[in-house]
């Protein structure tokens, strides 16, 4: 197995450049993947700010989010009070029919016993027909990656109930793009599966223009499909990276039954081919031959480009899953992934790309609870010459002339982070244009100047 | 208590009825406006907190470590976030933190702080560090300033603390001040240090977002005076020490930097001016201001030929966006009430109707300077929030608004154009050149031809 490092060797306590996030931030997201939810953030104001204008900067969409504003006086004699109130103000304005409760570091250290103050809350209230559904996100205990996966599981526990056997199985996705989210729908619709998709995004983070605006967005997975996920024949979940006791699909099968398939994302050819093998065998049937034809467009794509992406010598970087899913683009089109990192601490990442890397011409270095300071060393160190990942990585072009392919969250220096797709054979077509002619770009304009400058300069010992 | 009067009809519904004391109606009464307050919980402020205030603040101070003491989120979040211009250094641009885990909450940060201090000095040798308190250390009472002591003693160099911990207050003001007293604690003369008075002033509330401050010291080196450093736009620590001996303060952004300069009036008895070089009229007065104080005949010359050839060179570009624009509504919201009255005074040159106008952390006296500024019927509102400014860009028929990174992608789904006056933008918004900038943001957004598409749409704006 690759050797992970878990910092680099000279900097240890210190974190230079972020990779990740923060807990609260997945929940937000995996939130804004339920039907009629707002989540609203426990802790001092600026967390809900800052977590705002990161999802505004990616999604180019509002994302309203509300905050019990926690001040001197609350931190001392406790937030009570002021989340009652903000649990208030939510309903009046959004009228939502869940309340997804975010805690911070803050109200962490603080103690806050959410439960408790929730319960009193709905006996205070009375019938108020808003669940409110308290999720454990401290800073200091896990990324936004942990923080997705934290949220999607309460959700699930918290609307999950004793359900009939039916045959709408359960699809729950990591962290993607709400493009990526479209297009796994699309691929089950042509299959003919019925689903239940957790959390779905999908329309949320990425509002067609309608006219009419609403506060909170048509879309998100309806609490009553969530409700039945027990009584699915299966749950396909793509967690490959995802720690056993934050993944719902685990959660459902220990309280339920419900067998789980924890699938690698379906990105490139082989991640997609094992999502729709399980498709076949769910479904009973063929698959639609427009996914044949898709498939075909890929394949002659990988063939088309391989001779260029040979040249491709990248660093990965990003959420793990994601990370695993491009480590795995990547190993089967003969780019390089020389350098693999992620900035969760607990991602199981090394066991997930052992076998994509075996056999590659250089082992990679893998990172994990890495920041920018250790992975861009480790990149310059390999000689890359492609970046795949968020826009934390803009320094490898504006410090080091390297690309970067944006994918994966954040995106705010680019234009439609809500857009980017990654899955499918349709999805990995684009993906791996944009990786491709990423590194044509860099080719066609320094070959002239580097032939001109490698065969006329003169050869040592050669006269 | 003040009397509330009335607000306006246009905020009932699903806006708070609690959030009515902070909105009035210019020309309509005498309600005053409540504000500086706390944030309505549940209310989606617009608001960030104490430690934005002031790593906003601290953060273009070019050549320092800016090193978050806490978990991973606020430095995460602060990366670069300012877009503020750098001649030279770059470490400003990098986010150090601390990253507390769950362990060090538990058992105290104070050894890991000491530890990415004596990190990063073995590794970058930074001129200064500003160590930022957070919340969480904040709340566990991790004595930064003692640990700022004593690295500072053991490297021999300037170790800040920054007293910022976010739940002290939801308003960014009380940041300001948290990074002043980190400034004034770095320019004082440290005992044996004599810093020699000069000729020259100090621009103080720029940061350089759009190359500003570099415009600014171009226009005063044509009129014969030198800049010494501004705070914090472009300075370099050794700079910023140097800013005793400059002979007179000018002061810009006033929430930031009034305090600083009535600090260095105090204890370095430099007197400070008000200027502000947001739209040309601004300009203009600013430069005479600055000029009236140097007394120098030699002096008021040259800035009055500025003056008068950038005037006449800028007039006809803005003449044609004035036809353009002229009749248009436009709203505001943005952080502080200088930003606000300077962008009020620009839109309404360019023949533009302002009808709302709001801010995240205005004074009462500087609500009613707005307010004397619109048009009767106007709306002022403080520390506003999402459904509310859906409702007032809907209702009073807004074109285009200018504020921030969260108010730009409501006010798109609203079909509404927007100004980007914020920390997210690239242009030179100041002086003479800047008000052509402006207009042109102004016109660009407000004339799109994406709009009609968009009001094609049954329902569109």
């Amino acid at each position: 197995m690759a050797p992970v490092s878990r910092a680099d060797d000279t900097v240890r306590q210190v974190n230079e450049n972020q990779c990740q996030q923060c807990m609260p931030l997945g929940g937000i997201i995996a939130f804004r993947g339920v039907e009629g939810a707002m989540a609203l953030v426990h802790g001092s104001q600026g967390c809900s700010t800052y977590m705002r204008l990161a999802c505004v900067n990616h999604f180019n969409e509002p994302v309203d989010i509300a905050s019990s504003s926690l001040n001197e006086k609350q931190t001392i004699h406790g937030g009570e009070a002021n989340l009652k109130l903000a649990f208030d103000n939510v309903r009046r304005v959004y009228e939502p029919t869940v309340i997804g409760v975010l805690t911070t570091c803050l109200a962490e250290t603080m103690g806050e016993d959410l439960d408790r103050i929730v319960r009193d809350y709905h006996k205070e209230r009375g019938g108020t027909g808003c669940k409110i559904i308290p999720v454990p996100t401290p800073s200091y205990s896990g990324s936004h990656t942990e923080g997705y996966w934290a949220a999607t599981r309460a959700i699930l526990s918290r609307y999950a109930r004793p359900a009939e056997p039916h045959r709408r199985i359960n699809v729950i996705v990591p962290h993607l793009s709400p493009a990526d989210l479209r297009e796994i729908r699309r691929i089950l619709d042509m299959v003919g599966v019925e689903y239940t998709l957790l959390p779905d995004y999908s329309m949320t983070l990425d509002r067609p223009y309608a006219g009419t605006y609403r506060k909170i967005p048509e879309g998100g997975t309806r609490p009553a499909d969530i409700a039945g996920m027990p009584g699915a024949p299966l749950t396909i979940e793509f967690s490959t990276t995802c720690p056993e006791n934050l993944s719902p699909g685990l959660w459902l099968e220990q309280e339920y039954g419900v067998p789980p398939e924890r699938l690698p994302l379906p990105c490139g050819l082989e991640g997609t081919d094992r999502f729709l093998a399980h498709l076949r065998k769910v479904s009973g049937h063929e698959l639609p031959h427009q996914l044949e034809t898709e498939r075909g467009w890929l394949l002659d794509a990988m063939a088309d480009a391989h001779k260029y992406n040979a040249e491709g010598r990248a660093v990965i970087y990003g959420e793990p899953e994601l990370v695993c899913a491009l480590t795995r683009v990547c190993a089967e089109n003969g780019i390089l992934p020389a350098v693999i990192a992620t900035g969760s601490q607990n991602s199981r990442i090394a066991a997930c790309i052992e076998p994509m890397i075996a056999g590659l011409d250089e082992e990679p270095v893998v990172l994990e609870g890495a920041d920018f300071a250790a992975i861009g060393r480790a990149a310059l160190h390999a000689g890359v010459n492609i970046a795949i990942g968020h826009s934390g990585g803009k320094f490898f072009t504006e410090r080091h002339g390297i690309p970067v392919v944006r994918t994966g969250f954040p995106v705010h220096d680019r234009i439609g982070g809500q857009r980017i797709l990654s899955t499918g054979y349709a999805g990995s077509i684009a993906l791996l244009d944009r990786i491709t002619n990423t590194l044509l770009e860099q080719k066609h304009g320094s070959y002239r100047r580097l032939r001109q400058e490698e065969m006329n300069t003169e050869v040592p010992g050669v006269t | 208590m003040d009397d509330h009067g009335t607000g306006p009809a246009a905020v009932t519904g699903a806006c708070l009825g609690e959030r009515q004391r902070s909105i009035v109606t210019a020309g309509q009464g005498k309600k005053s406006i409540h504000c500086t307050d706390d944030s309505l919980a549940g209310s989606v402020s617009q608001r960030a907190c104490v430690f934005c205030g002031a790593r906003v603040v601290l953060n273009p101070v070019t050549d320092a470590v800016h090193l978050v003491h806490g978990p991973i989120g606020c430095a995460s979040y602060t990366w670069d976030i300012r877009g503020s211009l750098s001649s030279g250094p770059e470490m400003y641009r990098n986010s150090f933190s601390t990253d507390m885990q769950e362990r060090d909450v538990i058992f105290g940060g104070e050894k890991k702080l000491a530890a990415c201090i004596d990190e990063i000095v073995e590794r970058y040798c930074p001129p200064a560090i500003f160590v930022y308190a957070t919340c969480v250390t904040g709340m566990i009472g991790d004595d930064i300033v003692a640990v700022c002591r004593d690295a500072s003693c053991r490297h021999g160099m300037d170790v800040i603390p920054v007293e910022s911990s976010g739940f002290i207050s939801g308003n960014k003001v009380v940041g300001y001040r948290a990074a002043a007293l980190a400034l004034m604690r770095l320019i004082r003369p440290k005992d044996g240090e004599h810093v020699e008075p000069t000729r020259k002033l100090n621009f103080l509330g720029e940061y350089n977002l759009g190359g500003e401050m570099w415009l600014v010291r171009r226009y005063l080196a044509e009129m014969g005076i030198e800049m010494n450093v501004a705070f914090t736009g472009d300075s370099t620590v050794a700079a910023l020490k140097q800013a005793p001996s400059s002979c007179l303060n000018l002061v810009q952004c006033t929430g930031s930097m009034h305090w600083v300069a009535q600090q260095l009036e105090m204890e370095f008895g430099t007197p400070f001016i008000d200027v502000n070089f947001f739209g040309a009229e601004n300009t203009a007065e600013s430069l005479r201001k600055i000029a009236m104080f140097y007394d120098d005949p030699a002096i008021t010359a040259r800035t009055e030929s500025l003056i008068a050839r950038e005037t006449v060179r800028i007039r006809p570009v803005l003449e044609r966006y004035r036809r353009k624009l002229a009749g248009k509504r436009a709203a505001i919201y943005v952080g502080g009430a200088f930003k606000a009255v300077a962008i009020i005074r620009q839109l309404r040159e360019l023949g533009m109707d302002v009808v709302l106008t709001g801010t995240q952390t205005g004074k009462k006296e500087e609500y009613s300077t707005i307010a004397g500024l619109l048009n009767e019927g106007a709306i002022v509102v403080d520390d506003t929030n999402p459904a509310e400014i859906e409702r007032f860009l809907t209702e009073m028929k807004v074109d285009v608004m200018a504020g921030g990174v969260k108010e730009r992608v409501l006010a798109y789904k609203l079909g509404v154009g927007f100004v980007d006056h914020n920390h997210d933008r690239k242009e030179c918004l100041a002086g003479f050149d800047g008000a052509v900038t402006f207009a042109r943001e102004v016109y660009v957004t407000t004339c799109s031809p994406v709009w009609k598409y968009l009001k094609s749409v049954p329902g569109g704006a």
